[in-house]
């Protein structure tokens, strides 16, 4: 008996559904091995990371929270990797994003009317975030620099920037020594929705439907999925590979740099310590888990916003460690990026042929 | 070289390798029909055949990398099953691929010894660095073992390949197209290399589509056309322009009919174009040229002269040092394949799969792919899905194409049908010129009938036409004019009616046609 691939003749939507659904059960019972190794009972941590994560409304608007920045970046990472640009720096440019923001609340504030000033402080958050990744963009187009060795070094380039900052010369005189700038002025905060849910929920679903309607429904999109999909059929068709590429990472870098404007205005309202809490690197999951559909990446985030909310609350009320979040976080990703082989090709088991068995005896 | 067995006509060769009757084919296509083989111990055999003439796959099931529908193999006279390459190297059979399996990273060494069988924990490397020494002194390869494969130049990494296959004992060489990749004095040097291993007993097979180093290098030569064996000669009593009249062969032709031929106004003018690749080695050299309405130029010639190049300077995807490319007179030399496309240049790529298609969009996205940049498809930057799909159905049924419909991924479809997906987009958008390169290319025979009809309907309908075939049948039953190519340079233009096959056959090698054929200086 053989066991083998064999290629699809057509898509199976079947298995494009099905497969993430059973991979996120596959890693359900691989950490359950492993929390029962360490004697937990998976049944009873599983049901309270679901009652921390969505088990109340305060408990829901937490994972939103969380949500909102992974929404985002990974539709700035999903509009990179379109292009198959390996764009792993959304965590920098969230966290210059960020700088960039808390930068316009802080010091613009005395000569911008109060209700410019918030709007500003996003854009100016997006640009810097569009630059963080424009800069890799223009070192690959130009000079075919690795994409991902830039970017991710650029990650390290803003975090420790970001740390200098707070610590160092924006850092609040009146703050009794404690790292962190002055509170923003109340025109810079973001507005809050419930709890501490903010707006940056609707900016995360208004671009999602807008990425959505670009990948699939405009010119642009068309381009960058032949250029994602065959780079030399997108060159002989005409199509201006380095100029998209530089736009689709300018997009990329400002959608994670609006993802960090909404985390300072949104939630601190102060530049401060835990804006780089990883949100770039599962935004990296997620895009992949959603085959780079933006659609996908709402729901999906919330998802994984969960776990986190929810391996925070099984610290809490069982202590187990909260990395289980993140352990699971990982453990969907394997399972996943295996079992896409199914959507192309399919498992099929014959019987040995005579030919084979006759090479053996030949042995 | 092989002056050791050419000379030793007395004593009878003797056979170490045959292979019967072998037959593989692939979804579409046969690629090898009862193709037989024979090789004699000490001696050179030349395959010789145009791309996709089988040769590289009969040496594929030779190695082990497929396995043959139907067909046996013997080596010394004893029949052998071989299921993968580890099987041929351990009966002494070797083969020097055209990309090479180096890991760039490693020594010399390392690369040798890595996937030997019984490699030790701790290898021995003082001993087999020794080994690789005394082996390339002894067939002067140059090689230094501690080298890293990374700083070797392209000849010398085929010597660590033909090093390596020797360390392991082969006895039968295979080298795929062994000289596309060197200099001139590189091949000279290989060729001593091969003599010598051939003067100790080993022998070697020669895959390659170059009639000179058939000359150069072998004791025999067998001609592949279409996966059919259909010439065996001893390479003392051929010469190169036979050869390639063998290669391109006569068969079969289709009718097509066309109107009389009654060219119109200049459409493509090339004048004096030079061009060079990125190693300064020159691809095009001083190509002048006219296509006119009505009329399609045919270019003729063995794969690497310069066919490629010629269209890539056409549409935009090459860049040249001199001269000018003229579109409806005016200079559009060195433009990028946007422009070329808005000035009316349409597109047949040489290789359809990797650069005609994008193979995990739709039939219908694949159609549209000129399309899109047009109003009422687009308007202000969205695209309007009914129109795309009412123009592929169109299209599909207008070009008959097979698939199970608009919204199948292109690369589903077979070969001809993914041609015919592009030769309808590229005919919809088509102004004043068409490229087409290889286009019938690897297609079964209702395919390319297809093709070439629809390629004479453009040239009826008052299109220029520049064709590049490999199939000299082709070019002489659609074209109107034949120009040949060799090492970059146009060697000769001939008019297609009543031409003289062996003439081109002579023209392809190289040798130079001094009489001037009418409409060559056009």
């Amino acid at each position: 008996m053989r066991i083998h691939f064999k290629k699809r003749k057509s898509y199976s939507a079947a298995a494009a559904v099905l497969t993430p659904v059973i991979s996120f059960i596959i890693s359900l019972l691989l950490t359950g091995i492993m929390l029962a190794a360490f004697d937990i009972n998976p049944f009873k941590t599983y049901t309270n990371m679901f009652q921390g994560a969505f088990g109340t409304w305060r408990d829901f608007t937490e994972t939103l929270v969380k949500a909102i920045p992974l929404i985002l970046t990974s539709l700035g990472v999903a509009t990179a990797f379109k292009l198959k640009f390996w764009n792993i720096g959304a965590e920098g440019q969230l966290v210059l994003g960020g700088i960039a923001a808390s930068g316009v609340a802080l010091f613009w504030s005395s000569w911008l009317p109060p209700f410019l000033l918030l709007p500003v402080s996003i854009l100016v958050g997006a640009a810097a975030g569009g630059l963080w990744a424009g800069v890799p963009a223009i070192l690959k187009v130009k000079l075919n620099v690795d994409e991902t060795l830039t970017t991710l070094m650029l990650n390290y380039v803003a975090i420790l920037a970001y740390d200098g900052i707070y610590c160092g010369p924006w850092r609040d005189p009146n703050g009794y020594g404690f790292p962190g700038t002055a509170q923003f002025p109340a025109a810079a905060w973001l507005p809050r929705l419930s709890g501490r849910a903010h707006m940056g929920l609707i900016f995360a679903l208004i671009i999602a439907a807008l990425l959505w309607f670009a990948f699939y429904r405009t010119k642009w999109g068309f381009e960058l999925q032949m250029i994602g999909q065959n780079k030399k059929a997108a060159r002989v068709l005409g199509v201006n590979i380095g100029r998209n590429v530089i736009l689709a990472l300018l997009v990329s870098g400002a959608i994670s740099g609006i993802a960090g404007a909404c985390e300072v205005t949104g939630i601190a309202r102060r530049l401060q310590q835990g804006l780089s809490l990883g949100y770039g690197y599962t935004a990296i999951i997620i895009a992949w888990m959603s085959r780079l559909n933006p659609a996908v990446c709402v729901p999906v985030s919330i998802l994984m916003a969960g776990l986190l909310v929810g391996g925070d609350s099984v610290q809490i009320m069982m202590g187990v460690p909260s990395a289980m979040g993140k352990v699971m976080q990982g453990m969907i990703l394997f399972p996943m990026l295996a079992g896409s082989i199914f959507t192309e090709y399919r498992l099929v088991v014959s019987r040995r042929n005579t030919d084979i068995s006759e090479a053996e005896v030949a042995k | 070289m092989t002056a050791v067995t050419k000379g030793a006509g007395n004593t009878a060769p003797e056979l170490i390798l045959e292979m019967r009757g072998i037959t593989k084919s692939f979804p579409g296509v046969t690629a090898n029909d009862k193709v037989d083989l024979e090789l004699f111990r000490g001696e050179v055999l030349a395959l010789l055949g145009e791309n996709g003439a089988g040769k590289s796959s009969l040496m594929n099931v030779l190695i082990g990398l497929y396995r043959p529908d139907a067909g046996q193999i013997f080596l010394n006279g004893k029949k052998v099953h071989i299921h993968s390459p580890k099987d041929s190297m351990e009966l002494g059979i070797g083969m020097v691929h055209q990309n090479f399996k180096l890991v760039d990273t490693m020594t010399v060494v390392e690369n040798v010894i890595l996937g030997e069988k019984d490699l030790k924990l701790i290898p021995n490397m003082k001993k087999a660095a020794e080994r690789i020494r005394s082996i390339s002194d002894h067939y002067n390869l140059k090689v230094n073992p501690d080298k890293y494969i990374g700083q070797l130049s392209v000849g010398e990494q085929q010597r660590v390949e033909i090093l390596k296959l020797i360390y392991r004992g082969a006895e039968i060489l295979i080298l795929d197209e062994p000289t596309a990749v060197l200099t001139p004095q590189e091949s000279d040097e290989l060729c001593n290399i091969i003599s010598q291993m051939t003067s100790e007993g080993k022998s070697a097979i020669f895959i390659t589509h170059k009639m000179e180093e058939v000359i150069k290098f072998s004791d025999w030569v067998r001609v592949l056309k279409k996966g059919k064996l259909v010439a065996v000669k001893k390479t003392s009593d051929t010469d190169p322009s036979d050869l390639a009249k063998m290669m391109v062969g006569r068969e079969v032709l289709f009718n097509i009919e066309k109107m009389p031929f009654t060219p119109g106004e200049n459409v493509l003018k090339i004048i004096k174009l030079n061009a060079s690749d990125p190693n300064g080695i020159k691809v095009l050299d001083n190509i002048s040229v006219t296509v006119r309405k009505h009329e399609i130029l045919g270019i003729a010639g063995v794969a690497g002269n310069g066919q490629v190049e010629l269209t890539e300077a056409v549409t935009g995807l090459r860049t040249s040092q001199s001269g000018e490319v003229l579109i409806n007179g005016e200079n559009l030399t060195n433009r990028s394949p946007i422009e070329m496309i808005r000035s009316g240049v349409s597109h047949i790529p040489s290789d359809r799969v990797a650069m005609g298609i994008v193979g995990d969009m739709s039939v219908a996205s694949n159609l549209a792919m000129k399309g899109y940049r047009n109003k009422p498809i687009v308007s202000r930057g969205i695209l309007r899905t009914s129109l795309i799909l009412a123009f592929a159905r169109r299209m599909i049924s207008a070009f008959n194409i097979s698939t199970p419909g608009p919204q199948t991924h292109v690369k589903f479809l077979s070969g001809g049908n993914i041609q015919k997906t592009i030769l309808a987009r590229e005919i919809d958008a088509c102004g004043d010129l068409l490229v087409a390169a290889y286009p019938s290319r690897g297609l079964d025979v209702g395919a390319t009938e297809a093709v070439r009809k629809e390629i004479v309907r453009q040239r009826d309908e008052g299109r220029a036409v520049l064709l590049v075939s490999e199939d000299l049948e082709e070019l002489i039953s659609i074209s109107d004019r034949i120009a040949v190519m060799y090492g970059g340079r146009i060697i000769g233009i001939v008019d297609s009616e009543g031409c003289d096959i062996e003439k081109i056959g002579l023209m392809m090698a190289g040798i130079e046609n001094h009489q001037q054929e009418r409409g060559s200086r056009t």
